[in-house]
């Protein structure tokens, strides 16, 4: 065990918490930035810093490819090599297996984000195949079969030398029915078993497994005690924010929250937006990732907390208005709808100073999460900035609702 | 704008200085304008522009012509050029049913004028904007469309053709703090008929551009003739006379011959005054900045910085003074030429040392070798946000180097001795492959 998880506030199930990982400590509930490749896209280390990013993900499966892990490992692990002084977080590599070898061809490699990969999935898991030895898949770089086992998962990640580690998982989407959920739920569990064996760095490193199970509340209900049993660091509810419909999702989470150890942070995979975490961090979980904020950027779409803004839309071309007027960000303070509609999707500059604000507008929710639970209350004008009309979906009422936080200021009727 | 040559060396290149009312500290001249794209570095993000050294690079240089849109006039060639302006590659939008096609026009003059000006719209008030129409690396002139309505340059949405009157709409919402006078520019190989033309078109234009002049900015009288030394002249003599805060040479770096252009560049020079500011496009090489400091230039653009950047080149060579010619010099890795090294080469994957080592720049002071390289080749942003941070930050040290040179007297010999060492050293890679 390498880190320290201290609650300071809660509301009902909500936490606020310090998370003390051996780069930083980090306060949560938090967001953390997907760097694919060793880089948020287009953000520089010292701009991260200054957004408050806290912890960034790094894709195994990607810097195992290039640079590989050995080459990390020589020059000193991936904060040194990419000179980012707080936390890292890697995953196993194997979502992206799965999901992401037609995305590297097609796609381009600047939009090589698994968030989106569900597209692609049906007709790619013929590219992968999963069996108890770990997942055979396709290379990408020469074709050749290769095997990713839970042992080789932890030995990149540990060459990696990420502050939180992610135990090798069976994924099934949510959408699949049968037997298959049943039977990945359990090698799940078989697999964290390797994984906490060939785990060569417990002190330095924290190995996070992931709770899976499907939309079944018997077999994540099986899945949750057996984690727990193992007596890991931290967990992370997988599976989820690819498809299914909002109402199991947040079941799903609501149950793990519900079971999960209440002294460890709990980190939903994959999630998302910013709605989601809202919901999420209600319901008691602490840490979320995703793509969403850098690549809907790329595509001209800020986040406001109305919801969106599509500054490629002709109406934006002579607006004079900052992006959001109540955000604090370096693009909001300096610019004009009207400036970054003219370089969104056709200038770098535009995909860099959205990506800054997105970033900062998800950080700065999650700030506002953390003081908003340890000040003994919830971020209830979120909501009634989003459904200005009261129109909040059933899925967040209900959910809001178990999470015990009463809602009816911002909902009509 | 105010300016004042403080030093000369070697007879006509001359150390000045040049204060603009934006920026808070006085500009060193000889210096460099930084290319930007719609007011912005190409890569370089605001908050980290003030990472270079200032107040060396606080001067951009800026065309009009980026921030056009489908409301101009247009040259008819059978295509919707407000369609070509929209992002080709873009994916599919998630729940997308608005009638509203998406574009990405530039903001109206108009709007422009209610945000403030340049200054305002890209949140760079301490800077300094340099306005001219032409950009070396984006609005390239296209003189077989010009024709006596206006100048046609080669933009990415298009072919456009600029009438004077657009282009004076354009700088007066915009407020840069010097402009260029539109400018025909010719190549060098251009007949001597359309090289007369274009020189009585452009001074034609300075005067169409002066009647229209915005109060507060300086005008700086453009300046063309190809490769004719009886045009240039001509030219230059032409816009001395008219009342204009400084010059813009034109012209330059579109086909001539390094062994002709100093020839060309005081043909004009000889016929200016003394006292006002010349600015120059096109001479990006360190070789070719030094040709027009020696012909008495002052501010000069460069598109050199780009092309490093998106090769993934990184300047190297030594900007020390003292350092003597290295006869001894190997060529050991494949990826440098002693000017420059080329960041994709395999050579550097495990290299954990800065671009240069006592370079102060935040790329250097901060990144590796082996990480630009990986970034390159995982084709990340990041990688040409670090090269033109460096890359600007070492080739503003080179402008330091001439202009002490100049101050101390010897310019001369540091353009001799700058020429003969990279060509030394190119001859020697060559004898040891």
């Amino acid at each position: 065990m390498a880190l320290r998880f201290e609650v300071l506030g809660r509301f009902n199930r909500a936490r606020a918490a310090q998370l003390t990982l051996p780069h930083f400590a980090c306060q949560t509930p938090l967001f953390m930035p997907v760097g694919t490749q060793g880089t948020i896209k287009g953000l520089t280390t010292d701009q991260l810093e200054e957004i408050g990013c806290q912890i960034i993900l790094g894709n195994t499966y990607h810097l195992a490819l290039r640079p590989t892990s050995e080459l990390i490992d020589e020059l000193g692990g991936l904060h040194k090599f990419m000179n980012w002084p707080r936390a890292l977080l890697t995953d196993s590599g194997g979502f992206q297996m799965v999901s992401c070898i037609t995305n590297l061809y097609v796609a381009g490699i600047f939009y090589t984000q698994w968030h989106f990969a569900y597209i692609f999935q049906v007709s790619l898991l013929h590219l992968a195949d999963i069996t108890e030895k770990g997942v055979t898949f396709q290379s990408p770089v020469d074709g050749k079969p290769m095997l990713l086992t839970p042992e080789e998962s932890i030995q990149i990640q540990n060459r990696i030398g990420a502050d939180i580690i992610m135990a090798l998982d069976d994924v099934v989407r949510t959408t699949i029915t049968g037997p298959r959920i049943e039977e990945a739920m359990y090698r799940t569990l078989r697999w964290v078993d390797r994984c906490i064996a060939a785990h060569k760095r417990p002190h330095e490193q924290n190995l996070f497994g992931i709770v899976q199970g499907g939309l079944d509340p018997v077999l994540r209900d099986i899945c949750v005690r057996g984690l727990v049993d193992r007596n890991l660091p931290g967990y992370a509810i997988g599976g989820l924010a690819g498809g299914e419909d909002k109402d199991s999702f947040w079941r799903v989470v609501a149950q793990c929250t519900a079971a999960l150890p209440e002294d460890k942070p709990r980190y939903v995979m994959g999630v998302g937006y910013p709605l989601d975490i809202v919901v999420c961090s209600a319901l008691g979980a602490d840490m979320y990732d995703c793509v969403y904020p850098t690549r809907t950027a790329r595509f001209g779409t800020a986040l406001v907390p109305e919801g969106v803004l599509k500054l490629k839309h002709n109406a934006m071309v002579n607006d004079t208005r900052p992006i959001d007027p109540t955000c604090a960000c370096m693009v909001c303070k300096n610019y004009t709808r009207a400036y970054i509609h003219c370089l969104v999707t056709k200038d770098a500059m535009g995909s860099q100073l959205l990506s800054y604000h997105n970033l900062y507008y998800m950080l700065q929710l999650s700030r506002n999460l953390h003081s908003s639970i340890v000040e003994g209350r919830f971020v209830c004008d979120f909501l009634q900035k989003m459904f200005p009309k009261g129109d909040v979906p059933e899925w967040v009422c209900n959910a809001m609702d178990v999470a015990g936080i009463d809602i009816s200021s911002c909902c009509s009727s | 704008m105010k300016f004042a040559v403080k030093a000369l060396s070697s007879g006509k290149a001359r150390a000045g200085v040049v204060h603009l009312g934006s920026c808070p500290s006085s500009i060193e001249t000889p210096c460099l304008l930084l290319s930007t794209r719609k007011g912005l570095p190409i890569f370089i993000s605001p908050d980290l522009l003030s990472s270079l050294p200032s107040p060396d690079s606080n001067l951009l240089q800026f065309s009009p012509l980026h921030l056009e849109g489908a409301s101009s006039t247009l040259v008819s060639s059978g295509r919707e050029v407000s369609k070509r302006c929209v992002n080709i590659g873009q994916e599919a939008r998630w729940g997308d049913t608005t009638p509203n096609f998406d574009s990405s026009e530039g903001p109206s003059p108009k709007t422009i004028s209610s945000i403030g000006g340049l200054h305002q719209m890209v949140g760079l008030h301490e800077y300094g904007f340099a306005a001219v129409a032409r950009d070396s690396i984006q609005c390239l002139p296209e003189c077989g469309s010009t024709n006596k309505t206006g100048a046609s340059f080669e933009t990415p949405c298009g072919r456009r053709l600029i009438k004077p009157v657009e282009y004076m709409e354009m700088i007066t919402s915009m407020k840069p703090n010097l402009w260029a006078t539109l400018a025909d520019e010719v190549p060098a190989w251009a007949n001597n008929k359309r090289n007369k033309t274009s020189v009585d078109r452009t001074v034609k234009w300075l005067d169409e551009c002066i009647a229209r002049s915005p109060a507060g900015g300086a005008v700086f009288g453009s300046i063309v003739g190809g490769s004719n030394i009886e045009e240039r002249k001509r030219c230059a003599q032409e816009v001395a006379v008219r009342n204009v805060s400084g010059y813009w040479i034109g012209g330059f770096g579109l086909g001539e011959s390094m062994e002709e252009r100093p020839s060309l560049l005081n043909a004009v020079t000889d016929n200016l005054p003394k006292d006002w500011p010349r600015m120059i496009c096109g001479l990006g090489l360190p070789e070719e900045v030094l040709q027009g400091v020696a012909a008495g230039v002052d501010l000069f653009d460069s598109a050199y910085i780009y092309h490093l950047t998106i090769g993934g080149f990184a300047l190297t060579f030594p900007l020390d003074r003292t350092e003597k010619i290295d006869y001894n010099y190997q060529l050991s890795d494949q990826g440098s030429d002693r000017t420059k090294i080329n960041l994709r080469a395999t050579v550097y994957r495990k290299d954990a040392t800065p671009i240069v080592e006592d370079c102060c720049c935040y790329t250097c002071q901060n990144h590796t070798k082996a990480y630009i390289n990986h970034l390159l080749n995982v084709h990340e942003m990041l990688a040409q946000i670090l090269l033109e941070i460096h890359n600007t930050h070492h080739y503003l040290g080179f402008f330091r180097s001439i202009r002490e040179a100049i101050k101390e007297g010897c310019f001369e010999q540091f353009q001799k001795k700058f020429v003969q060492s990279r060509r030394e050293h190119l001859a020697a890679d060559v004898v040891s492959v």
